[in-house]
């Protein structure tokens, strides 16, 4: 099963794996204990000749008993979920890593915010389908998009989000392993949308300094690594 | 409405071919033409379905047999990624817009409402007529899109704006025209159909029919009805407004123009998940009144079920945001969605039980009905269980958009929608058209059916969980997804013998049409006021209004020696003792 998710690269990943396995192990013992429960039914109560049903019209304790038993379930994954939600979408880390991810028709345009480290100005450097980002550091992306919606997409970072044109939509992730991983586009976007693919690169420290240094991404003193 | 339904129904002369097979005014009639119509669509709707999974099973291969098809749709019989959107577009549109609301609403509706309260016709018969002819227009616009310039609709059948709204970004223009109008056109038909079932509910049940004596059917189609009217209104304003930005210049929709891209989701959503439930809950109805029939019970603790219909209803308008929790929406309003969409879990969880509480202790009967019933309950229970991986934002990062959607659609839309329709097919055909369906090709349809389905749309989690996303050209074209290659094989050879499985229902439903066994008058030993009628009923129904004296489900009562109690029967004083 674990090998089901795609390898975890990020630091709030194992937070959402954790709840998607919690889920999997309630509903899949729901699943199989209603399904169990019915299959005993089916064979026992099957129709013979001379027996006759049980005539009755319900049970009220029983009724009460299997509301209130889901009823708790779920507010208990309503809490435990909306704390991770919380920590994903609702409080943003400071961080000097920021870039700004524009979708369109059928790119993924990256943008750094070059030597003085400030994104939007003219110094910015600019990349298709490339994002570079070091481990250990926290990085912001600022998510927009030229025509239609985009979804940004990290299925190793668990990092999901719709890039909507006329907005700047921000969200962070933290890389923890070195390594190459497909951007794909998650939200239908035209013809190309099958094709709409970048490539995140994450880098340890050292070399995230290099790179950063070679392309004028990103102030290299300051917040380079 | 001029004519008053009882004066209508007196009439009693036997109508001409076209009155009584076209432009029939007869309820029942009208529900067969919906049946006939939706069938069909549901071959085109299937039939885009295999061109989709063949494209992902073996990308870019050339389809056996599709040489034939012109360009732009397919080259040398391959599809070509424009082609693709707009297969799976119309797929979904298909099936959602004309199989499964026009059957559930527009076929059980119109054929049952009137039969089970014990009426001779709708409220309105000529405006039913009218919903009918309505339908068939728009379902005729629908397919027109397919033949003009630009091809049809590709924007996903739910045409996120501002890709559906400037004809530049797909590259088509009258196909999503036509999509659009056409589908302002079905509104204009469902919302003539739930006025009359609403009044008709309302005013015409038999003497003795109370509210808590209406079978579960007649109180899903009821709440649908309702959900019908409020939901369908706000899809129509939305289309309104995306055709005008799409044609008169407005930009409701687009940034460029001042507009908003997640107002369209909000409003398609206000109308989309109640559409959700308009799809689920006529099924579920149709279920409980077969599990009761076939375990010979009543069914178990029949108000809950009443009201957690009622409670899905109500709580169904505000958890609509669960479809944005990635859409860009406050991240504090994904919250509060989130936790309204996890209470709406409790009465279908309250369903499932009460229909297990219902087999217990029952005498079942496996017929092809109950057989299909039975699949709807645990079909349903699973795309109930993988929702709630959905309802939980935090995993939905992650599967909002992959296949595991597409599994959770499949197994509440095709694992309880379409199975508790060829149950309600084959438990009403008798009554619909004098003749039994074929038991045998029935349990045949049925066991390839549900292995073939399962084949299909189990191993989609698999691929949802492993990432894959839904609606893309070519799994093949990233690199985390190669691993899964091999599902998207298997589901593929699944899914077309699961289509293939479907020719031997189309065979047995003509073939019984014609050469069925006749049926009895009862030939399931039911209770409820559909049995009490000739089969076929006559123009008119009844040939005296029953009066009603207890539910519907009084199966194996101590008052009776046999195993089945009608609701009219009348066991003088004694009659008093059953609710
Ligand atoms: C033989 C049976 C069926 C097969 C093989 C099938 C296959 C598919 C596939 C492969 C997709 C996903 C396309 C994509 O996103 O890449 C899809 C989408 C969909 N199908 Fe089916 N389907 C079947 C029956 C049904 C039925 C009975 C319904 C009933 C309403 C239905 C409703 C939908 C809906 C709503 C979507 C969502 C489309 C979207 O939003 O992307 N399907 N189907
Ligand atoms: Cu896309
Ligand atoms: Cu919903």
């Amino acid at each position: 099963m674990s090998q089901w998710l795609p390898e975890d690269i990020s630091t709030y990943g194992p937070d959402v794996d954790r709840l998607f396995y919690l889920i999997y192990y309630i509903t899949g013992f729901a699943c199989i204990g209603v399904l169990l429960c019915m299959l005993y039914f089916l064979v026992k109560y099957r129709h013979r000749e001379g027996r006759r049903a049980i005539y009755s019209h319900g049970n009220n304790t029983l009724e009460i008993i299997w509301t209130i038993v889901p009823a708790l379930v779920f507010v208990m994954l309503g809490f435990m979920s909306r704390s991770v939600w919380a920590h994903i979408r609702q409080t943003l880390p400071e961080t000097d890593i920021r870039v700004r991810v524009t979708g369109k028709q059928f790119n993924w345009v990256m943008q750094y915010p070059g030597l003085d480290g400030v994104l939007g100005t003219a110094d910015d450097v600019k990349a298709e389908n490339s994002l570079h980002v070091p481990t250990g550091k926290p990085v912001r992306v600022i998510l927009s998009s030229e025509d239609v919606i985009h979804s940004f997409f990290l299925p190793n970072a668990r990092l999901k989000q719709d890039a909507v044109p006329g907005r700047d939509i921000e969200v962070w992730f933290e890389a923890t392993k070195p390594g190459k991983y497909d951007i794909p586009c998650a939200e239908l976007c035209g013809f190309g949308h099958g094709n709409m693919l970048g490539y995140l690169t994450v880098h340890d420290p050292a070399s995230f300094k290099a790179w950063a240094a070679e392309k004028k991404a990103f102030p290299v003193e300051g917040g380079g690594a | 409405m001029t004519e008053a339904a009882p004066a209508h129904a007196e009439a009693h002369h036997e109508p001409g071919f076209v009155r009584k097979y076209l432009f029939s005014t007869d309820h029942k009639m009208i529900g067969k033409q919906f049946l006939t119509v939706s069938l069909f669509m549901l071959i085109i709707g299937g039939g885009l379905a295999m061109l989709v999974r063949w494209q992902l099973a073996w990308p870019g291969s050339v389809i056996p047999g599709m040489g034939w098809v012109p360009e732009p749709y397919m080259v040398q019989g391959t599809i070509s990624p424009a082609f693709y959107n707009t297969a799976f577009t119309m797929h979904a549109t298909i099936m959602i817009f004309f199989v499964v609301m026009p059957i559930l609403v527009g076929c059980f509706g119109n054929f049952l409402i009137p039969l089970m309260i014990g009426a001779r016709d709708m409220a309105f018969p000529v405006l039913n007529m009218l919903s009918f002819w309505v339908a068939l227009l728009s379902g005729i616009l629908m397919l027109a899109g397919f033949v003009v310039p630009g091809g049809h609709a590709s924007g996903g059948w739910t045409s996120y704006a501002p890709l559906s709204a400037v004809p530049a970004y797909t590259g088509v223009d009258w196909g999503q025209n036509l999509w659009c109008i056409s589908i302002i056109v079905l509104g204009i038909s469902s919302l003539m159909g739930s006025i009359n079932y609403i009044t008709t509910i309302i005013n015409m049940r038999a003497p003795g029919m109370t509210w808590f004596r209406m079978p579960l059917v007649i109180w899903s189609l009821f709440i649908t009805a309702i959900l019908l009217l409020l939901a369908l209104p706000v899809l129509t304003a939305a289309l309104g407004m995306l055709l005008m930005d799409r044609m008169a210049g407005t930009s409701f929709f687009i940034p460029k123009g001042g507009g908003q891209p997640l107002l369209w989701q909000h409003l398609f959503w206000f109308f989309g998940h109640p559409e959700v439930y308009i799809m689920i809950l006529p099924a579920m109805g149709i279920a409980s009144d077969l599990l009761a029939t076939f375990s010979r019970k009543p069914i178990f603790g029949y108000k809950a079920m009443a009201y957690s219909m009622i409670g899905i209803a109500f709580l169904g308008w505000i958890v609509w945001g669960h479809h944005m929790f990635q859409s860009g929406m406050s991240p504090a309003l994904g919250t509060s969605f989130m936790i309204s969409t996890m209470v709406i879990g409790v009465p279908s969880a309250i369903k499932v039980f009460n229909w297990l509480g219902t087999l217990w202790g029952g005498s079942i009967r496996f017929t092809t009905a109950m057989l299909h019933a039975l699949a709807f309950v645990s079909m349903f229970l699973i795309g109930g269980l993988s929702g709630i991986f959905m309802a939980s934002t935090p995993v939905d990062i992650f599967i909002h958009d992959t296949y595991f959607i597409v599994a959770h659609i499949h197994y509440v839309l095709f694992g309880g929608s379409l199975f508790a329709i060829f149950g309600g097919i084959t438990y009403w055909f008798p009554k619909m058209y004098g003749r039994m369906m074929n038991e045998t090709l029935g349990k045949i349809h049925f066991f390839l059916t549900f292995i073939f389905f399962n084949g299909t749309f189990f191993p989609m989690h698999i691929l949802g969980i492993g990432g894959h996303m839904r609606r893309i050209f070519n799994p093949e074209y990233y690199d985390f997804l190669k691993p899964l290659q091999p599902v998207n094989h298997f589901i593929t050879v699944n899914a077309l013998c699961l289509g293939a499985t479907q020719f031997i229902f189309a065979f047995n439903y003509y073939y019984s049409l014609y050469k069925g066994k006749k049926a009895e008058q009862n030939p399931w030993k039911a209770n409820t006021l559909e049995w009490v009628a000739a089969t076929p009923p006559p123009h008119g129904n009844f040939d005296a209004i029953p009066t009603v004296f207890r539910g519907p489900y009084e199966y194996s009562s101590p008052l009776v020696t046999e195993d089945w109690l009608p609701q009219n029967r009348d066991l003088g004083p004694a009659s008093g003792l059953a609710h």
